[in-house]
């Protein structure tokens, strides 16, 4: 299936192992990409901070240039969460207030573009992985599971909320890289902040702040018996890799959890090196994690008996789904 | 069309309505204009008044129909809603034919509607035109009369529907009351104290289960459902679906040798909110009413894994014969009832919806039901209060207010009860631990008789208060010195800071809802829901007891949240009423109705299926479609659907409606194209 | 949005419901700010909440009366890391976020805000982009520390490095092609946005 991609500044870049992995697991996952061309950056947080119309019109530049592309596809989809909501809430926003509509589209004539909202689909990669690829597609392609792995999956914000166009079933528990990770054959941990904030931009403008994001989400990755952390987001992921390192200055720790990105852990899964998946370029080093994959499944876990409840065993829990 | 004579004489009645109407419309213009422009359409006078549903306003129209010889009735005024009864009353007693009355809404129509007083004025002389010339075709009708069986239809067990039931039977009447658990008692019977008196909840409200199920004229069908309603106001025939209990209701005992021998255990989502237990056989709770037990399929063994197995009940039961019947089979009763009260009460906002809350992740979040069960002596702790471990005691509490209420991600609308539910938590959870209990909360809803004492009370108990609603429930430490602990994280607004409480302990105020199946069972009774799915009463201030379809009334939180108080008043009010209905012994219904002109009609059915009130029906022998006038509520579409225009609509025939178009579009004052 | 001139340091006087109907008119689409019940789930939700002067919550109830000054100097909106809790989690779906984004554009016209260094960061970044057409994190990083953290440079060099050494950063910018329209395009929508 063919799609218009979005690559965004990150990935060129400080996430260029993101990039790397998703070109190496494509063609086996049947994704044909076109990226925009001569797209621009999206602004991330920044460029809406100072000025709002102009800020549109930065997105709505990327996203008259992939309508004007789109052949054979509506679908525009981008890896990190931040590049994604950009596109997403421009679009939405152009298609519901018609105002904002107008005059985006008087500063795009500008430049001889326009955009007509509602024209692209905007995805998110993981989005499109789990929905349009699918599990199963996935699971077909794996020649080497992830046997013994356990990850901490974490979604991060902006790829769950605000949810434009609702592709989430749950925006604080959702469970779509889960499946992903468990088809890969790994074993995922219960990560309850699998969707808490990583502190985005503060690790610049108040790191204090920031460290005690990231401290919270390595810890309670250690905590629940991670060996990595897998993420969707290119700032997520420098959050906690790279600056894992100033926050355990900062406090005086010294957490060492990986953080890899979902496309590293399907190509290693489809039988890719780490090399070609931009693994090593990590702040925390992932190959002793990695080290832990078996051949085997681990031995599955013995069903409890179900017998008479006891008084010891407390009251009962509520049932969940 | 303007086929009448001006034999009519018809009187014309604009009011001011104080200044709802002369504030916007030039009442005098459009008094004139009635008396000069419409004077060749029969109207003989014309006069206005500041209030002509008072006394001396029904007074004009009275002296005018006896002095004048009027014929017709026109008055101009506020919505037919609220005062058409007011004037068909008052020509009814001059002795003029009420149905000869006609209403002009000029107050919602056109004072209500538009702020342009000269297009306003305009708009009013059109529509007292309209009504001129559709009165001038009105003819006389009489009200239809049908009698009213005495016995009453009850639905829902719970305090409402008890009160209900207790009232009509005490007055000698029969009363079925049907109940889908296999005991009365309903949400009242899971519940400790009671706000704000810390009334137990039992000990006021089983006198009242064993009374229902004592009292000659009350017939009680639980574990059953009602499966079917038929008929009209005074003739409804319901069908109601008795499930086998498998426990024969004549010979048991109720002595619960059974339930004691009985191997499975299950967790008991109903009457222990899924907090506690209870056996494969058995009654909800030990005063329960009948106090026969049913046997849940579903875990019992002997219908799980096979005939021969177990048996264990029965091996045991004492009675003889043996009470225990595994192949009793499902019964089907028909009824007939002149009247039925719906009291099917609430089911709770499912806490699951809120992922922050961690409400089945986290052991210690509790439901405020959870609770209410666990307060419970009859309850799984033995009314103790204690952590998910059944064992310890918390030492700090959290008390989240408005879990899936005012929220419109959720439910928009306030739970009304639930602040003085948890106040009263907050109360029994302090007194039995002497736990530190913090109630977070948005605003305290504490309106009623005693209930802000309560919460003072609760204040000088030492209980704290936040104003803040919980954003998260968290197990996550921020640091080394949170490990271990449960977190509410909360602004508290009136200090103006973010806040993490660590507590052992957490229990959601979570709102009430509609029943899951409240639309449903709307349509059996034929009832409608609101958008947010309670049962809709008939007015939402005066009349919060009645349907809109007559014979059908609510009581209790089916038609929206309450408290036990209102409850029980609802429950009566709508006994009143029955009851009125009942001595009445007959209604006078309004002959406002769809009539078949069985020459005209080709039998082509496409009628059949429209009526919102099944009304309509077939008679394959004559091959023409028929209407119950009775259930008829006159609304017009089978009128406006059949092709062959077979079907008039008494009080709205063609002539009547196409006249009054003709005279809000002044054709009428038109003299070349006037009488045809 | 039009353009308010700086206001005095005094508190101004509460402009009812202008200042209000500013902001909501700012900001894309329905916000719904005038429906805050002042319940506090934002204000209990957000990551930065400890560090805000205002939690969003009380910054809601301050631009309900109008206190423009106030709001505008307040750091709570360049704490805000859009992470939309508060968004997703209002009881009354007022779209936080946004209006924090306006409040933003606000005070950077105002002048009003306190603290530069939020406001910095951001032009910084909007300088690279309207320069490059794409962001250039070494340059972002280097002339906002320099100007703001110049001490912290020398403890920022090993990141600095360690990024570098693993070729995930530029030691240049990268211009696109389109710089020509895209700056033709950004010029007219702020012209744009300074006569709305």
């Amino acid at each position: 299936m063919k799609m218009l991609f979005y690559p965004g500044c990150s990935m060129q870049r400080t996430a260029r192992p993101y990039l790397d992995s998703l070109l190496a697991i494509r063609e086996a996952i049947g994704l044909e990409l076109e990226d925009v061309s001569d797209w621009n950056c999206c602004g991330a947080t920044e460029y809406m901070s100072v000025h709002r119309i102009a800020a549109h019109a930065l997105v709505g530049r990327n996203l008259a240039l992939a309508s004007r592309q789109a052949e054979g596809t509506d679908t525009l989809t981008a890896g990190c969460s931040a590049c994604y909501l950009n596109l997403a809430k421009t679009d939405q926003q152009m298609r519901e207030d018609p105002r904002l509509r107008t005059t985006v589209n008087e500063a795009l004539a500008a430049g001889g573009l326009s955009y007509e909202p509602g024209s692209l689909k905007v995805r998110h990669l993981l989005d499109v992985v789990c929905n349009d690829v699918g599990y199963e597609a996935v699971k077909a392609q794996v020649v080497r599971p992830l046997y013994g792995l356990k990850l901490a999956p974490y979604y991060g914000c902006q790829v769950v909320r605000p949810d434009p166009d609702s592709r989430w079933d749950d925006r604080e528990q959702p469970v779509a890289m889960d499946r992903l990770l468990r088809a890969l054959g790994a074993e995922v941990v219960d990560y309850t902040l699998k969707t808490q904030c990583c502190g985005g931009h503060m690790t610049v403008i108040g790191p204090e702040i920031a460290y005690g994001l990231i401290r919270r989400l390595v810890h309670g990755a250690a905590a629940a018996g991670a060996d990595a952390i897998v993420t969707l987001c290119p700032m997520c992921q420098l959050n906690l890799d790279a600056y894992q390192v100033e926050m355990n200055k900062f406090f005086k720790t010294d957490y060492a959890v990986p953080v890899l990105y979902f496309t590293q852990l399907m190509g290693l899964a489809f039988g890719r090196s780490p090399a070609e998946l931009g693994i090593g370029k990590e702040f925390i080093a992932a190959a002793p994690a990695l080290a832990r994959i078996q051949d085997e499944p681990p031995p599955a876990v013995e069903a409890k008996k179900k017998r008479r409840p006891r008084a010891e065993d407390g009251l009962p829990m509520p049932r969940m789904g | 069309m303007f086929d009448k004579s001006e034999e009519e004489r018809i009187g014309v009645y604009v009011c001011h309505c104080g200044t709802n109407i002369a504030g916007v419309v030039d009442v005098g213009s459009v008094t004139r204009f009635a008396a000069d422009d419409l004077k060749g359409r029969g109207v003989v006078l014309s006069r206005e008044y500041t209030f002509m549903c008072s006394t001396t306003g029904q007074d004009l129209i009275q002296k005018d129909i006896l002095e004048q010889g009027l014929t017709r009735v026109v008055v101009a005024a506020c919505s037919p809603h609220l005062h058409e009864g007011t004037f068909r009353t008052a020509c009814d007693r001059a002795g003029l034919n009420p149905y000869l009355c006609e209403l002009a809404s000029i107050r919602e129509h056109v004072a209500w509607v538009h702020t342009d007083h000269a297009a306003a004025t305009a708009k009013a002389k059109a529509v007292v035109s309209g009504a001129v010339e559709r009165v001038r075709h009105n003819v006389p009708l009489e009200a239809i009369h049908v009698p009213v069986d005495a016995t009453t239809l009850v639905v829902g067990g719970g305090i409402a529907g008890i009160q209900a039931a207790l009232e009509i039977a005490d007055a000698g009447h029969e009363v079925h009351l049907v109940e889908r658990e296999p005991s009365l008692g309903g949400h009242m019977a899971q519940l400790d104290k009671t706000f704000p008196t810390l009334d137990c909840a039992a000990c006021i409200l089983t006198p009242k289960m064993a009374a229902a199920g004592a009292h000659p004229h009350l017939h009680l069908h639980t574990w059953s459902e009602v499966e079917k309603v038929e008929g009209y106001v005074g003739n409804f025939t319901v069908t109601i679906h008795k499930r086998p209990r498998y426990v024969l209701e004549d010979v048991c005992t109720g002595c619960g040798i059974c339930i004691e021998k009985c191997p499975i255990v299950v967790v008991d989502e109903v009457h222990e909110a899924g907090v506690g237990f209870r056996k494969s056989i058995y009654t909800p709770f030990t005063q329960a009413v009948p106090n026969i037990p049913v046997i849940d399929t579903e875990t019992c063994t002997y219908y799980v894994k096979g005939k021969g197995s177990c048996r264990a009940c029965e091996k045991f039961c004492p009675t003889e014969p043996n009470s225990i019947d595994f192949n009793q089979t499902e019964q089907r009763i028909t009824l007939r009832v002149g009247n039925i009260v719906l009291a099917t009460g609430y089911d709770m906002f499912d806490a699951r919806r809120i992922p922050q809350y961690g409400y089945g992740r986290l052991p210690n979040v509790f439901t405020s039901l959870e609770l209410e069960r666990m307060c419970n002596a009859g309850g799984p702790t033995g009314g103790r209060v204690t952590l998910r471990d059944g064992k310890t005691a918390p030492r700090t509490v959290g008390i989240i207010h408005c879990v899936g209420s005012r929220d419109r991600n959720y439910n928009n609308y306030c739970s009304a009860i639930c602040c003085m539910q948890s106040l009263k938590l907050a109360h029994l959870m302090r007194e039995r631990t002497g736990a530190e209990i913090y109630n977070c909360y948005i605003d305290l809803r504490t309106a009623f008789k005693d209930y802000d004492e309560f919460y003072q009370r609760v204040l000088d108990e030492g209980v704290h208060f936040i104003r803040g609603k919980v954003a998260e429930v968290s197990d996550v430490p921020r640091g080394p010195d949170e490990e271990g602990k449960l977190f509410i994280q909360v602004e508290d607004t009136l200090i103006g800071m973010q806040r993490r409480v660590a507590v052992d302990m957490v229990v959601l105020s979570a709102g009430l809802q509609p029943r899951h199946d409240a639309k449903e069972v709307g349509q059996t009774f034929g009832i409608a829901c609101s958008s947010n799915g309670w049962f809709i009463e008939k007015h939402a201030k005066l009349d919060p007891i009645s349907t809109m379809t007559e014979g059908v009334f609510v009581a209790g939180c089916a038609q929206g949240p309450k408290d036990i108080p209102a409850s029980v008043s609802q429950g009566a009010a709508a006994a009143a009423r029955v009851l009125m209905r009942i001595r009445q012994g007959e209604l006078a219904l309004e002959p406002v109705r769809a009539s078949v002109l069985a020459e005209r009609c080709s039998g082509c059915r496409l009628c059949n299926g429209l009526c919102p009130f099944n009304a309509i029906s077939f008679d394959p022998a004559r091959g023409v479609t028929e209407i119950n006038s009775a259930l008829c509520q006159g609304c017009g579409t089978c009128v406006a659907a059949c092709p062959a225009g077979a079907i008039q609509g008494s009080a709205f025939s063609n002539e009547q409606v196409l006249a009054q178009i003709e005279g809000l579009l002044l054709k009428n004052l038109e003299p070349e194209e006037a009488l045809a | 949005m039009s353009v308010a001139p700086p206001v005095s340091a005094a508190d101004s006087v509460p402009a009812g419901a202008t200042f209000l109907q500013e902001v909501m008119a700012a900001t894309p689409g329905k916000s719904r700010l005038n429906m805050c019940i002042q319940c506090g789930t934002c204000g209990g939700s957000c990551p930065s909440g400890p560090e805000m002067e205002h939690t969003p919550r009380r910054l809601f109830a301050m631009i309900k009366e109008g206190l423009r000054d106030q709001v505008l100097r307040s750091n709570a909106p360049w704490l805000c890391v859009s992470c939309y809790f508060c968004t997703v989690r209002c009881p009354q779906q007022i779209h936080i976020t946004d209006v924090m984004y306006t409040l933003k554009g606000m005070a950077i016209n105002a002048k009003l805000y306190r603290d530069h260094s939020p406001p910095d960061f951001s032009k910084t970044f909007v300088d690279y982009v309207e320069h490059y057409g794409r962001s250039f994190e070494l340059g972002l990083a280097t002339r906002f520390n320099l100007r703001h953290h110049p001490l912290s440079l020398p403890n920022m060099a090993p990141m600095g490095l360690g990024m570098l050494k693993r070729g995930r950063m530029d030691l240049v910018p990268h211009r696109i092609d389109g710089m020509a329209q895209l700056t033709r395009i950004l010029e007219r929508a702020k012209a744009l946005e300074a006569t709305s």
